[in-house]
């Protein structure tokens, strides 16, 4: 009988200290979602004044014969695959290179935090700096210095070579983050295996392929959905190299530049609605793997 | 001796790769406006000119930004630590039904696009009378930090060991009291990790600061930097701009050195389990 009280109180308990954190998330987190399901049936306009009318799938039925968001859409996933990619790969190189130990190994993995913890709008920023045509020291470097290309290049004003600047100003601020999760990976793989597989005669490639892959598997599964789902809300990085100019508008830009520029709030929120959607899926993929795992772990 | 010259030279070139932009970014910092637009450029800023620092220190909206800045990052770590360390607590400590579910939801809202919800998030600040103003930056910023910080919380009050809690319980302390003077001070390393990916994540956010504000009464640091326009319009002022990067970096690079340890744990948190 005392038990069973014990338990209700701290049933109880436990929900009034989570309640602050639910309030909050309802008011900045649901009610605006719900909100923006209900706008995306109205014409309503941003900061307007006019009551707005109810349009039903009126939105919806424009979004779908919608070619810029289409290639809004097209442009999001070149980006994230190209880059995570290639995240990937760099961040396995790095994250094996920090793993084995030389002198330096604890200032070059805070050299890596750097690029992470910077605003991605000042990263973006120093970038373009570099990348002016006329003036920037990556075409100084490659047409006076090096002699590698012949003329200068307008590098963010090219439709695919705009893109890939901002793939290549991604891919540097991101990787460390990548080789980071990675690092925490391997130092997790015990030292044993390796000297077993050393035993029996494996060469550092069997290692690799044998035990390295396949024990940091989770890990890697893990890192790509986070970075596939960040790569897919990519927003700073392209409104401040470019403004989504030269092919380079992702759904998140196109999304804006409706809400904010046009104000077409009831489009813009079907808008919304629609990159929720999709994004949405690669969530439920993400914690179908976390519960997967979080079961493992309890076992 | 071959292996170990490209293990050297394979450091050298990510060094490089990681290094160059911040360079450059300096020397940027330090030359004067003839020496930006020359081409050929110039790779090494000597004499060092200080009038871009003048320019950037000089600007009302500069300074005003990371006024801003700090304000809204400041009160949004110290909310985020208040309300994330009472639900992670109650989410590690207690048993209740509906549990799991709480914290997948929570997870899930760590991948929250914003963008969906930028439109409405606007009216809600709007209708609430916090339109342009710092106030209303930190409402929006507990929809990008406070899941995460749940989520790191828990697992971290999960790592603590029980048997201090439940002699507290014995010697008659309330759960509250239990929280404040035993979990809290306990989970102080937790709360020092979670507080520093608040803080950097709510100075570097640009899409809701840039919604949400109009004028530098509101604008932080990241808006300022990208909105920054010298005396002419036809000139981009690299070099303020440059400085003003150097400005923001220089705190942060301090942090991430210091902190380091405590970084890397917490972003590892939600990915490597242990």
């Amino acid at each position: 009988m005392k038990g069973r009280s014990l338990a209700a109180q701290q049933e109880r308990l436990g929900w009034a200290f989570v309640t602050p954190t639910l309030v909050i998330l309802a008011l900045v987190g649901f009610y605006p979602l719900v909100q923006t399901f209900y706008v995306s049936l109205t014409d309503a306009r941003l900061a307007g004044t006019r009551p707005e009318q109810f349009v039903g799938l009126a939105n919806y039925a424009r979004l779908a014969g919608d070619a810029t968001f289409r290639s809004s859409v097209m442009t999001t996933v070149v980006f994230t695959v190209t880059s995570v990619s290639l995240e990937l790969l760099l961040g396995l190189t790095i994250a094996l290179a920090v793993n084995s130990r030389f002198r330096g190994r604890g200032v070059m993995r805070a050299a890596m935090l750097i690029p992470w913890a910077l605003p991605t709008v000042v990263s973006a920023k120093m970038w373009n700096y570099m990348l002016v045509d006329t003036y920037g020291v990556v075409n100084d470097l490659l047409v006076t210095r090096l002699g590698v290309l012949e003329t200068k290049v307008a590098w963010l004003a090219q439709p695919g070579l705009a893109l890939g600047c901002i793939v290549a100003v991604d891919v540097w601020k991101t990787t460390p983050f990548v080789a980071l999760m990675l690092l925490a990976g391997l130092q997790l793989i015990p030292s044993t295996l390796y000297e077993a597989a050393a035993v029996d005669g494996a060469t550092r490639m069997q290692q690799f392929w044998r035990i390295t892959l396949p024990m940091l598997r989770p890990v890697i599964l893990v890192t790509l959905i986070f970075r596939t789902l960040d790569a897919l809300r990519v927003f700073d990085v392209v409104w401040v190299m470019t403004r989504g100019q030269s092919g380079t508008e992702t759904m998140a830009t196109y999304n804006f530049r409706q809400l904010m520029d046009f104000q077409r709030l009831g489009y813009g929120s079907a808008v919304s609605v629609a990159i929720f959607g999709l994004i949405a899926l690669f969530v439920v993929a993400y914690l179908v793997v976390m519960r997967r795992w979080r079961e493992a772990d309890l076992s | 001796m071959i292996r170990r010259a490209l293990f050297v030279l394979l450091l050298a070139v990510i060094g490089l790769y990681t290094v160059f932009p911040f360079y450059w970014a300096f020397v940027g910092s330090l030359q004067p406006e003839s020496r930006i637009f020359a081409s050929p450029a110039w790779y090494v800023p000597w004499p060092p000119v200080l009038e871009s620092y003048r320019q950037v220190f000089g600007s009302t909206t500069f300074v005003r930004s990371l006024v801003n800045s700090a304000l809204a990052a400041g009160a949004t770590t110290l909310l985020v630590l208040a309300a994330g360390s009472l639900a992670a607590c109650g989410l590690a400590r207690y048993r209740m039904r509906g549990r799991e579910l709480t914290l997948m939801v929570i997870l899930a809202m760590t991948m929250f696009p914003q963008i969906s919800v930028v439109g409405a998030v606007h009216t809600l600040v709007t209708r609430l009378g916090l339109y342009n103003t710092v106030a209303g930056l930190v409402v929006s910023y507990m929809l990008v930090t406070l899941p995460f910080a749940v989520w790191v919380l828990t697992n971290f009050f999960r790592s603590l060991p029980r048997e201090l809690e439940e002699s507290a319980y014995v010697d008659g302390a309330t759960p509250f009291q239990t929280y404040w003077r035993i979990l809290l001070p306990l989970s102080a390393p937790g709360l020092v990790t979670t507080g520093l990916l608040a803080f950097i994540c709510a100075w570097n956010e640009y899409l809701f600061a840039l919604s949400l504000t109009v004028t530098d009464r509101a604008r932080t640091v990241p808006v300022a930097v990208a909105n920054f326009a010298g005396a002419s319009a036809h000139q981009t002022p690299w070099g303020a701009i440059m400085a003003a990067s150097v400005v923001v970096t220089l705190p942060l690079v301090v942090l991430v050195l210091v902190f380091q340890r405590r970084l890397v744990e917490g972003l590892t948190a939600g990915a490597v389990k242990g």
